[in-house]
């Protein structure tokens, strides 16, 4: 393969990445990691700086658009980046501590929990949010445009400092493995904060670039990042979530949810099993 | 766009629209000024070794473990000043990594001008949290 044939074929699958990742507020590394090492036996320090660099490419190229649209909830993605940010610190030093592989088995687990939570979810739609203190104070609840319903959707935030706690613990994991925010942070503001699935992912998609920019910098100094192949990365992942923003609102948030639970099922099969190896 | 057009209208001119405008703005500048940094490197890496249009063996020396690219600000404006695609690429990347930091920092004036004092102080540990890592990854 040629070095014109990388980039081309890379760009390619990354605009595959930065779609599905900007619909569902992950960073596309679920998807640039595994295409890296398998189908370009590039080394898994590369995959993952590369992956860095998606994720930061992914958070602002769709951020841009879901905030415009009123869909990214600004004050609570500020808020609930106070614990992600401090996660990522824990977890940057706990990575010199703790096994990997008892992380790969209990970060499996927990996305499986997830998935399985996720499902249920639907049938919980009527249970009214529970009044917060913190929420109303903070004045987080908003309202959001869906596009595939054609009407604006008022909600409300529940269970602030439980997600403050929640992103504290996903900004930790994403410091130990160095990927995976996104997938812990949309179930955790679906489920225990109540917000509705498209603001979660379009919200998520916000805090993830912060996370991954404070790792970034570690990366890019330790000379994980190859241009050569950050740069196709980035750019695939850029024009393919910009085109996923412009599509997310028109989008039927049952898709939505059963596509991110078999994402969740795929991440937590690969964990397990990195775990288990 | 027509969808627009039928939504109810969003008051743009109240502070919370403004803001989330400018922080959208923000965000669609970084993005556009990295990704053209990041193809005029590429492009120039092309132009200077035109093999790499052909070559297996360039693309294994380029992307195997060991391959020579900037990895620190210095070097990155030496192979600037060279003229070098890799280190137009790199400043790119850089560019990339900055624009999510900026986002917050930005957000903090925001606030303030919003009398938000709250959120200006929010945002601003998380901006300060964004620094002590910084730092502390430099140490490591």
């Amino acid at each position: 393969m040629s070095p014109l044939e990388f980039v081309l074929t890379l760009f390619g699958i990354c605009l595959v990445a930065g779609f599905v990742g900007s619909l569902m507020g992950l960073g596309g590394g679920v998807i640039v990691v595994p295409a890296l090492t398998l189908l370009y036996g590039i080394d898994i320090r590369y995959a993952i700086g590369a992956s860095i660099v998606s994720v930061i490419a992914t958070s602002s190229g769709a951020a841009a658009a879901y905030v415009r649209q009123h869909m990214t909830n600004l004050r609570t993605a500020m808020l609930l980046e106070v614990g992600t940010t401090t996660g990522a610190i824990t977890g940057a030093f706990l990575a010199g501590v703790v096994h990997g592989r008892w992380l790969f088995l209990m970060f499996g687990l927990l996305l499986g929990y997830s998935a399985l939570a996720m499902l249920r979810r639907k049938s919980q739609r009527d249970r009214p949010v529970p009044p917060d203190p913190w929420a109303d104070r903070l004045k987080l609840h908003g309202s959001y445009f869906d596009e595939a319903k054609g009407v604006e959707i008022p909600y409300r935030v529940g269970n602030a400092r439980l997600g403050l706690a929640l992103m504290y613990l996903a900004g930790t994991v994403s410091g130990l493995l160095g990927i995976g925010s996104g997938v812990l942070k949309v179930p955790a503001m679906d489920l225990a904060m109540r917000i509705p699935l498209k603001v979660s992912t379009a919200t998520s998609n916000l805090m993830i670039g912060v996370t991954a920019a404070a790792s970034a910098g570690v990366y890019f100094a330790r000379g994980d990042v190859d241009p050569f192949i950050a740069a196709p990365v980035a750019t695939g992942v850029v024009l393919g979530a910009t085109a996923g923003s412009k599509v997310l609102a028109k989008t039927d948030s049952r898709l939505l949810r059963a596509l991110f639970v078999l994402i969740l099922l795929a991440v937590a099969t690969q964990m397990l099993l990195r775990g288990l190896r | 766009m027509t969808l627009h057009a039928q939504r109810p209208p969003r008051p743009e001119r109240s502070p919370i629209g403004r803001f989330e405008l400018l922080i959208s703005r923000l965000l669609r500048t970084g993005v556009t000024a990295s990704m053209a940094t990041i193809l005029v490197g590429l492009v120039l890496m092309f132009i200077h070794h035109p093999s790499y249009l052909r070559s297996d063996a360039d693309l294994a020396r380029l992307t195997s473990p060991g391959a020579a690219f900037p990895h620190h600000l210095g070097d990155v404006a030496a192979g600037l000043a060279a003229g070098r695609g890799q280190a137009v690429v790199a400043l790119g990347l850089l560019l990339l990594i900055a624009t999510p930091i900026l986002r917050v920092a930005v957000s903090i004036a925001g606030f303030a001008v919003e009398r938000d004092w709250i959120f200006a102080l929010i945002t601003g540990v998380v901006l300060a949290v964004l620094l002590v890592s910084f730092w502390l990854g430099k140490v490591e």
